[in-house]
């Protein structure tokens, strides 16, 4: 297990999930637990909670996971997903207000540096206007 | 009292309805989101249908809770977790027979449990503007369809600040709010249901 933050990122596009993902990999390295979904249940473009729920599991750190999502679905599913999970995780899952892309590859840059999960954030939302 | 077969019936109606008017939904969503209201509601009551006797056979409220989840993982888009958080909640606050005061106070709670999980409140063009109406017209015992239809038909010169919708700005004024459409289908099935039996 991971000494750093994960991170998980959450679009209605798979394509997009997983080219951020490739994004964050090629910048920033192995050293951060990463995850991604993208896609409804049907296989469209949407988000769904049961992805969500394995991505979470898949780059889950004791220090933590940060979610990076695009539209209102993506949010609203991974605060969901965030609600499932057990009560020790819950206050180590946050979602960042971010644009998806440049706030992946900027979580991920913080976190590989060991960061906690609140500075992951608070490096994430700084590319957010207001 | 609710039985099975009667609870059956219920959840048959409501899944039936809303899988009938997919299309509407869609079109409807089209105009001002992303087009996927009808299909993903109509995914997520196919899954509750597959499993309808499952849910008939439980207590009132640990079938609201099991509909609750399956729509969750199923319906997909924002509707799932907020249609998921309007079922499991009047599950968490109704008893196995309730009254119609126990309606109107889990209805209550329901309501501010969507608005938290939308960051939403009422006159933005969503469910909670049906919701709302509804749960005033169960209190005063009034026509709870009629009020459902009435507010949804009463989102279409709102202009939306949540969701896709928002985008839009002005020009989501003029349609019809998909999520509040569905909601006041959802409410006429579950009224004609209950009022047949």
């Amino acid at each position: 297990m991971s000494d750093n933050v994960g991170i998980v990122i959450v679009s209605h596009s798979a394509d997009v999930a997983r080219g951020t993902a490739d994004m964050v990999r090629q910048m920033v390295g192995d050293e951060v637990p990463l995850a991604w979904c993208g896609g409804d249940p049907g296989g469209g473009l949407g988000t769904n909670v049961e992805s969500i729920l394995k991505a979470i599991d898949s780059a889950w750190s004791e220090r933590g996971v940060a979610i990076l999502v695009d539209l209102g679905g993506a949010e609203t599913n991974s605060e969901m997903a965030i609600e499932m999970q057990p009560a020790e995780r819950q206050g180590r899952i946050v979602v960042c207000n971010a644009p998806i892309v440049e706030g992946a590859v900027m979580a991920a840059t913080e976190a590989s540096g060991g960061a906690t999960l609140d500075q992951v954030k608070r490096t994430a939302e700084e590319l957010s206007p207001g | 009292m609710v039985d099975t077969a009667r609870q059956k019936a219920l959840i048959e109606a409501v899944a039936e309805a809303v899988i009938a008017h997919a299309g509407e939904l869609t079109a409807l969503d089209q105009a001002i989101g992303d087009g996927d209201h009808g299909i993903n509601m109509k995914r997520g009551f196919e899954a509750v249908l597959a499993d309808v006797d499952a849910h008939a056979a439980k207590p009132l409220p640990e079938a609201l809770k099991a509909i609750g989840m399956a729509l969750v993982m199923k319906v997909g888009g924002a509707s799932g977790p907020l249609y998921g958080t309007l079922a499991m909640t009047l599950g968490k606050e109704l008893p196995a027979e309730p009254s119609r005061d126990d309606l109107v106070r889990a209805l209550g709670a329901a309501i501010e449990a969507v608005k938290a999980r939308g960051k939403s409140d009422i006159g933005q063009k969503t469910m909670l503007d049906v919701l709302v109406p509804v749960r005033d017209a169960l209190a005063d015992g009034g026509d709870v369809a009629g009020a459902a239809a009435k507010a949804a038909e009463a989102t279409v010169p709102m202009k939306a600040v949540r969701g896709r919708a928002s985008f839009l700005g002005d020009r989501s004024i003029g349609h019809m709010d998909p999520g509040a459409r569905s909601s006041a289908l959802i409410v006429a099935a579950v009224a004609e249901a209950l009022g047949e039996a």
